[in-house]
């Protein structure tokens, strides 16, 4: 009897027959037990080792007490590793896979259960630290991102530059395969370098190569304490392979305490000096930037600004001051520069930008905003941490007085001061210039209602409507905003009120796209595991850099509420190409639109959303459909899930 | 009293035999919207010329076209120049046309979503 397979496909039989050979000729492929007994006596090869005769055994539960000691890691480096991080409490770990840390992912899945921290399944390591970005500004808990030392990094370069331009602390644990014996591919050598940190080393705080566990505890705890000392920025240890890979049984590692560090102070002679300043000030204008990144830090504000009844213009990077404060009057900032007598900046990225004004013509200047008298002084922790290479510092700027100290920090000893030094004549002033603030903080507020009314019922939608539809329906929710709606004309800063330090987490830091949406899906973690509803205003721009992420909110359970701006093409960039047709006097019409639209074909991010398993709606263009577009997409959100509504939008 | 009365009849009797023709004001705001779009106005300006963080509001309330024009011709640092040679007057005429033929914002009173946003504010 023919067997009606081998009939069927003759060329099985000869496959079969050329591969029993060629198993026979290379030696070290396990063989069939059938073709072993049918070439036993024949081969010429070496006996093999224990570990290759282990391995020939069928099953583990077959090994003998020696074949299990010589081929079972009974404890590997990468355990103690997981022990090692598990000790700081760090409950996430971003990661896209990648063979030169299998160990440590091996040991975080199977050793530490998976569990504090939790692998999150990022698509791109970008993604991976704009998410870890986000989380943390949300959360105030610092998490880990794991990836390759070498492709790994730069994939994940533009991201880390934003983390350090923006000040946020965050563990990156770069794989690498150091010595040539554990590079047995082409890849692993592709993926080797003598000093893979040096593509993002100029935007790092601090990095580290242990070569021993203890070593790589020592590093680890340090890592982390440097990472969130103020000024805080993200610190990379590079892990090797083999030492993650490598038996640690009998190995005794002491992992150090965290001790953090406190943040630096302020002179305590210059803090009083500002005090002075402040209350003999007829016109002082606080500016605040990257200033509270807790809670504390947006309550001294409001304490130092209701002393002094000093107007208050929040830059956003950081959720500094309620945006319904009387005091807040960040969209009066050129006339209150302008009038002030004295400034003072704290946490600020770019002070010397405040003073002055860019005119941006064929002969590039500058123009001095504040008055030529004007006292400045600033407060940060700017000077205390620099790196040449990238400028993000921006430019020189020298304030009377430049208090190097923590602003959070400093500001409360500043509060304390300013009551000190308080007059009778400043308190009495203080009522009149109440009254004041306030009615300009209605003109303002009046103004941004009126001007939302025009163009309410345009199609395309504009980006009032937009942002008014989304705080219709979150408004009695606990929720919060997970991007600085910059390109909506920051619409949600002038008529939401955003007054809880979790409902805003400011803007990326280096002004690189491909933030938003990252950063959102951590933000979002965050806030799911506060019970809080995250709210992102997604623009197409940035999601077409990394739609991935999306995702791994959908993988995760990650109940992000993405609402689209679609605005087709990125508008700022057109912009720019205007001024240089302009100067040249050629192709103003329609030429800016090369190479900055991207509308045709339109993309569709329903589509794309739906594809990555996101539940999704769109494209909207009816202004009058968004409202319940939103209701629909709430629900899914009630149920854990993100969602994503694509809305046709004006420019800005 | 009478005669400035009669003077501004006069002028105003003037005014309308030179005004262009309700067909063709029309016609001109619906070039203006294409040109609005095509010389990348509405980049900074919006659709409709209510503006926004990149540029200011340009409509409802339309400046004169004689100052618009001065403006466009010679503009604020941040916006670029926009010649004669690229941008014709009769194109500009067009584009003041479309911004004119904007229809007068509804009263946010009227809108809930802004009503609601009133009412907060007049309770600080």
């Amino acid at each position: 009897m023919t067997d009606s397979t081998e009939a069927a496909n003759p060329s099985r039989r000869r496959f079969l027959a050329s591969a029993a050979l060629g198993s026979v000729a290379v030696g070290a492929i396990p063989i069939p037990a059938a073709a072993e007994a049918a070439t036993a006596g024949k081969s010429k090869l070496p006996p093999p080792s224990t570990r290759a005769a282990a391995m020939e055994r069928p099953a583990p539960a077959d090994y003998d007490a020696e074949q299990q000691d010589s081929y079972f890691v009974k404890r590997p480096g990468s355990d103690v590793m997981v022990d090692i991080i598990r000790s700081i409490g760090i409950p996430y770990i971003a990661i896209n896979s990648g063979s030169s840390f299998r160990g440590l992912h091996e040991s975080i899945n199977n050793y530490g259960g998976n569990a504090n921290p939790q692998i999150l399944t990022c698509l791109h390591e970008e993604q991976a630290v704009g998410l870890a970005h986000g989380y943390t500004k949300a959360s105030g808990k610092i998490m880990a991102v794991m990836c390759h030392g070498t492709v790994g990094l730069q994939h994940a370069a533009m991201a880390v530059y934003n983390a350090y331009a923006d000040r946020v602390p965050m563990v990156i644990i770069a794989a690498a395969h150091g010595d040539l014996k554990d590079r047995l591919s082409t890849v692993q050598w592709a993926h080797s370098a003598q000093d893979p940190v040096t593509v993002i080393r100029d935007y790092t705080k601090w990095d580290d190569t242990p070569l021993s566990l203890q070593g790589f505890a020592e590093s680890f705890v340090r890592a982390i304490k440097i990472a969130q000392t103020p000024p805080m920025g993200p610190v990379v240890l590079i892990v090797d392979s083999h030492l993650q890979e490598e038996d640690a049984s009998g190995i005794v590692v002491a992992t150090p305490r965290l001790a953090p560090a406190t943040a630096p102070l302020g002179d305590a002679n210059a803090v009083r000096e500002l005090a002075k300043w402040l209350v003999a000030a007829e016109n002082p204008l606080l500016i605040a930037d990257r200033l509270a990144n807790t809670p504390a830090g947006m309550a001294v504000l409001i304490e130092l600004a209701e002393l002094l009844e000093a107007p208050v213009v929040d830059l956003g990077g950081r959720m500094n001051f309620p945006s319904d404060h009387y005091l807040n009057h960040t969209a009066r900032r050129r006339p209150l520069v302008a009038d002030a007598d004295l400034i003072v900046g704290i946490e600020m990225e770019d002070m010397w930008g405040v003073i002055h004004t860019g005119v941006d013509t064929v002969h590039a200047s500058f123009d001095r905003v504040a008055s030529d008298g004007v006292r400045v002084a600033t407060i940060g922790v700017n000077d205390l941490f620099l790196k040449s290479n990238y400028q993000s510092f921006g430019r020189y700027y020298p304030a009377e007085l430049a208090i190097s100290g923590d602003g959070e920090a400093t500001l409360l000893l500043l509060v304390d001061e300013v009551k000190r030094a308080m007059t009778p004549t400043r308190k009495r002033r203080n009522d009149g210039r109440r009254a004041a603030m306030l009615a300009e903080f209605k003109k303002m507020r009046a103004k941004a209602i009126a001007d939302a009314a025009i163009a309410w019922d345009a199609a395309p939608v504009s980006t009032a409507r937009l942002c008014m539809e989304l705080w219709g329906q979150i408004k009695d929710r606990p929720w919060a905003l997970t991007v600085d709606a910059m390109f909506q004309s920051f619409w949600p800063q002038r008529l939401w009120d955003i007054n809880q330090h979790h409902q805003f987490i400011g803007r990326s830091g280096a002004y690189g796209v491909g933030y938003g949406a990252p950063s959102s899906v951590g933000a979002a973690l965050a806030h799911r595991d506060a019970g809080r509803l995250a709210v992102n205003i997604q623009s197409d721009g940035d999601f077409l850099y990394v739609p991935g992420v999306f995702w791994t909110a959908a993988h995760h359970k990650i109940p992000l509420l993405s609402v689209m701006h679609n605005n087709g093409g990125y508008h700022q960039e057109a912009m720019h190409l205007q001024r240089m047709a302009s100067r040249r006097n050629r192709g103003l019409a329609d030429s800016a639109s090369v190479g900055n639209a991207f509308h045709q074909p339109a993309p569709d991010y329903a589509a794309i959303a739906k594809g990555l398993g996101v539940w999704s709606a769109g494209p909207v263009t009816d202004p009058a459909a968004v409202g319940p577009a939103i209701t629909r997409a709430l629900q899914v959100i009630d149920s854990g899930e993100p969602a994503l509504i694509d809305v046709i939008c004006q420019p800005r | 009293m009478k005669a400035a009365i009669m003077h501004h009849a006069v002028a105003a009797l003037l005014l309308a035999a030179t005004a262009p023709p309700v067909a063709a004001q029309t016609q001109d705001a619906k070039a203006g919207e294409t040109l609005f779009s095509r010389y990348g106005c509405m980049q900074c300006h919006n659709n409709t010329g209510q503006g926004g963080q990149a540029g200011p509001k340009l409509a409802p309330e339309v400046i004169p076209y004689e100052s618009f024009a001065a403006i466009v011709r010679a503009p604020a640092p941040r916006m670029p120049a926009y010649p004669r040679e690229a941008l014709s007057d009769a194109d500009l005429g067009r584009i003041h046309a479309y911004l004119q033929a904007m229809p007068a914002p509804a009263d946010p009173a009227t809108i809930p979503l802004l009503r609601e946003r009133q009412a907060a504010a007049s309770r600080r």
